[in-house]
């Protein structure tokens, strides 16, 4: 039988102790003292969040399919068991083994979001891992960073000795042999170190020095050791049709984030909405073969035993292939008590149909995303939503029966005005308005409108990296003028308005745009107390304004200005495919209001075709007219029109 | 058609709640391919009624579920096919299909027909009740144990205060104990007296396997410890009364002036009863059928 790490006494004394006894449905059993290499793979977040992550149960899964390694998991102890656990000095260990996770060859942390940095330094020091990189001996585990936030490393980089920057398919097989023949060598670490910044993707930041200017901005990188490259390029997979897909994932026993079975039918997205990391750094689209989707549902399924199996995507709607893959879905397994979940589908005939078909309409509510209250804004977030879609596509939808419209909006957008955000109270009254346009006796009863509001926090990587960011004051002043507009509607008793917390904004917003001068801030915030940032029961703000101040920097440096053009930035090491040239391009043409076509009806050079693929590069060679679409597109500045509309 | 499934809990599966348990069984038999009875509308679900719900730390070789099938195969099939998914800490050893009920007599569920269950109370090693000195091999607490037991056992009232949310009023549990043993061979001669099991030292025909009806050999999961410290329990279980293992102990420390630890108890279920009237024996619920 098993060994447990934790006493019977700890596990009845802690919420959910299923988070820490393994043993889930899928799991991978291997006696480690077989294995080279041992893996410890961690989403640094509670167990029912990081086990909801489709990206670590890919690498699970390839890692494990190696006969030389074994992969396991670890994820962030709760509160109450991250106060035993100090209390009795027991160790971090990992979910299969239960073994000390300080004993591994590797700690690979997947970073989702910026919120989860101090619990990142948490899972290192209850690891007994040292936090800094640099305070690693020989017989430490090599800490490796993985995931979007790392697009920008640099306010985590002192703690991680390497980031792999990209899509994990590529270059994991690569880096563990090297490791292993590292290893038989008889390497140092700072050996081995110097092999991974040659291998494409890698990105070792003790290797570089960041100089800084006067006025705090960065001068420029200086590399400390000859090798390592000047740039670091994004990893992709560009084989996705029948890219290592996981058909036997981890079923845990207690409810999960996600519980269900999980289908990825495309990665990136065309939209090229200005605001959106992801539309950006996982370029090129590409999408997923429909016959390997539908044997992959079936063994998933089967596999699991789940319930329900839901869509992952950015956009469902641009798959190609959607009707044929839901329908064969509703089809195959619908009769057999299987519920099938269609996120982030448009509004249209087809999407009603199945809407129709898989769900309860009396219970379910119909979600837009306009982002923006106004067509003017609509178009410099290159949002590509217009407001005749949005009331057209609700017409029909209350005509079919359902009365509940969810809306989510952006506020501090760049150059937003007094009437983008009354737009919001506007387009929520019209929606409602059009609901009560339908006879009486053809509508259900009363129209419930949620519309909710967070707080735009600029990215890396995306045209609006430049911009600066609204302060909590101004955000709840903007907040407050939305909640007198909204009571101006006529429909104002069917409007309900949800808001979120504009301080957890406020620092996401300094750590994604970040230098390396945070990791200080970072280490000191943790050290202070602050921990499940996320969450917001945990979250602490006045300890990290400390924490900044103590460190001499201001919350104004990183949000409270607008960047230069050609200003360096702490991300600029990082080579994301689409070039710092093309999203200057697109932060021009935001502040004209002008759309950019999606990646199928035209290129716009964003850099991502350098991968030779996705959807925009394929359809182009069979139409014949890529060439042509690139030189007359290469300066479309001002040049009003091309901004086609769909 | 209905079938009774029994199952054993044990090792780490001990943590996972009532609630995952009945989640995870709904996965588990999608996994194994059953033909299950689904409830109609948006949200089908499997129809499935759970006996006597363990609690979160309880061990047990004995727990039932019934749930509704449009077709079986063998049972023995069946358990094998449901055991080969199943992770470790759960292990199928009966499937017993069940005869329908007869016109205009409802269906009883399992839950509705618990009146007692059988427990075993182990002390856990590291864990002691008196500073017994030198007790190098556990028997002198052993022995001090079971003295004190029975003399607690031997009383007529055993009155505890029982908090409910509103108010504290005070219940003698001692008559919803019917048994307390100290070991094995004492347990199995009870049961040969006041039950009937579907194996075991009743089952005088020796055939567990009847048609519709399989009950697989399968050691007790019970975790034993060194100390030896251990008592058997007949508690009544069910809806008319109930009585915990838990509170038992409670009671049994603060008779004996022993602080009251509960991680240093491991319960650990032996089996689940109906009362059958007629005979006043105690029939285990896979052999309820017969």
């Amino acid at each position: 039988m098993r060994k447990l790490a934790l006493s019977d006494e700890i596990l009845l004394s802690v919420e959910k102790p299923a988070r820490y006894i393994g043993g889930e449905v899928n799991m991978r059993v291997k006696d480690p003292k077989d294995v080279d290499i041992r893996f410890c793979m961690c989403f640094p977040d509670v167990y029912e969040i990081g086990m909801s992550h489709l990206g670590i149960q890919i690498l699970y899964d390839i890692l494990n399919r190696r006969e030389d390694t074994y992969c396991e998991r670890v994820y962030s102890p709760w509160v109450d068991l991250d106060k035993l656990m100090r209390e009795k000095n027991i160790p971090l260990f990992a979910l299969e083994s239960q073994e000390p996770v300080k004993d591994f060859d590797f700690l690979g942390i997947t970073i989702q979001y910026e919120m989860c940095y101090t619990n990142i330094l948490q899972i290192l020091e209850l690891s007994q891992i040292p936090i800094y990189a640099k305070d690693r001996s020989e017989d430490d585990p090599i800490v490796i960073g993985g995931g979007p936030c790392t697009y920008n490393p640099e306010p985590i980089a002192d703690f991680f000795d390497f980031f792999y920057i990209g899509e994990g398919e590529t270059a994991y097989n690569e880096l563990l042999d090297l490791y292993k023949e590292s290893k038989k060598a008889g390497k140092s670490r700072r050996e081995f170190l110097e092999q991974v910044a040659g291998i494409e993707g890698m990105y070792v930041p003790a290797f570089y020095d960041v100089i800084y200017n006067e006025d705090s901005t960065i001068k420029g990188f200086e590399k400390k050791y000859e090798g390592a490259p000047d740039k670091v390029k994004k990893q992709v997979e560009m084989n996705l049709s029948e890219a290592y897909y996981p058909t036997k994932p981890l079923v845990p026993f207690i409810k999960a984030t996600q519980d269900r079975v999980v289908l990825e039918i495309q990665r990136g997205c065309i939209r090229g909405c200005r605001f959106c990391q992801a539309g950006m750094i996982y370029r090129p689209t590409r999408e997923r073969d429909l016959e390997y989707l539908k044997k992959c549902a079936y063994e998933m399924l089967k596999s699991t035993g789940h319930e329900e199996i839901s869509l992952s995507s950015l956009s469902s709607s641009d798959y190609s292939q959607l009707q044929e893959l839901v329908y064969f879905l509703i089809d195959e397994f619908g009769s057999k008590g299987v519920n099938i979940s269609l996120p982030s589908l448009r509004i249209d005939a087809f999407s009603l149909d199945v809407m129709g078909k898989v769900q309860d309409i009396r219970k379910s509510s119909l979600t837009f995303a306009p982002e923006a209250g106004s067509q003017r804004l609509r178009d410099v977030i290159n949002k590509g939503l217009t407001e005749e879609a949005i009331l057209n596509g609700a017409g029909e939808a209350f005509l079919s029966g359902w009365n509940r419209v969810k809306l989510y909006f952006m506020m501090g957008l760049p150059t937003e005005t007094d009437e983008d955000i009354e737009g919001i109270a506007i387009l929520s009254d019209k929606i409602a308005r059009v609901y009560y346009d339908i006879p009486k006796d053809q509508r259900q009863g009363k129209v419930s409108i949620v519309a909710s509001t967070s707080f735009f926090v600029p990215k890396p990587f995306t045209p609006f990296q430049w911009s600066r960011m609204d302060t909590p004051e101004e955000y709840l002043e903007k907040q407050r003028f939305l909640r007198s507009k909204i009571n101006e509607q006529l429909n104002r008793k069917s409007i309900k308005f949800n808001w979120h917390e504009a301080e957890q904004s406020e620092l996401e917003g300094v750590l994604a745009r970040g230098d390396r001068r945070l990791s200080k801030v970072i280490y000191d915030a943790y050290m202070s107390g602050c921990l499940y940032d996320s969450w917001s029961e945990h979250f602490a703000y006045d300890k990290w304004i400390k924490a900044l101040e103590e460190n001499g920097l201001s919350i104004s440096f990183y949000n409270g200005r607008e960047r230069e053009e050609d200003e360096i930035f702490p991300w600029d090491i990082i080579d994301a495919g689409v070039s710092k040239s093309f999203l200057l391009r697109e932060y021009r043409r935001a502040k004209n209001s002008l759309e950019t076509p999606n990646c199928r009806e035209l290129c716009y050079n964003c850099g991502a075709k350098q991968f030779g693929g996705g959807v925009c590069f394929n359809e182009q060679v069979l139409s014949g007219s890529n060439h042509e679409n690139e030189v007359s597109l290469m300066d479309v500045e001002g040049s009003q029109g091309a901004g086609g509309k769909e | 058609m209905k079938v009774r499934v029994k199952f054993q809990k044990y090792g780490a599966m001990k943590f996972i709640g009532h609630l995952d348990v009945m989640r995870y069984f709904q996965k588990a038999f999608r996994r194994a391919g059953l033909d299950s009875e689904y409830t109609k509308g948006y949200n089908p679900h499997q129809i499935m009624s759970f006996a006597a719900p363990l609690g979160v730390g309880l061990t047990s070789d004995a727990e039932y579920v019934d749930i509704g099938l449009n077709s079986s195969d063998e049972p023995e099939v069946m358990i094998k096919r449901i055991n080969e998914v199943m992770s470790e800490g759960f292990y199928v050893t009966g499937f017993h299909i069940l005869s329908e009920p007869e016109v205009n007599e409802k269906a009883v569920t399992a839950m509705s027909l618990v009146s007692s269950a059988d427990y075993l109370v182990s002390l856990k090693d590291g864990y002691s009740l008196w500073d017994m000195g030198d007790d190098v091999d556990g028997t002198v607490t052993r022995d001090r144990f079971r003295e004190a037991f029975e003399s607690f056992y031997s009383k007529q009232d055993i009155t505890i205060l029982k908090k409910t949310k509103k108010s504290e009023t005070e219940v003698n549990i001692r008559p919803m104990i019917s048994m307390a043993c100290f070991d094995e061979a004492e347990y199995n001669k009870n049961l040969i007296e006041n039950a009937m099991l579907l194996t075991g030292p009743d089952n005088k025909e020796g055939s567990n396997s009847n048609e519709g009806s399989c009950l697989i050999e399968a050691a007790s999961r019970a975790e034993v410890y060194e100390n030896n410290t251990k008592v058997y329990l007949r508690l009544d279980t069910g809806s008319a009364s109930n009585l915990k293992p838990e509170l038992v102990m409670e009671a049994f420390c603060i008779e004996n002036g022993i602080q009251y630890n509960p991680y240093a108890w491991q319960v650990h279920r032996l089996e689940i009863y109906t009362r059958d009237e007629e005979s006043n024996r105690l029939i285990s619920l896979d052999r309820l059928d017969k």
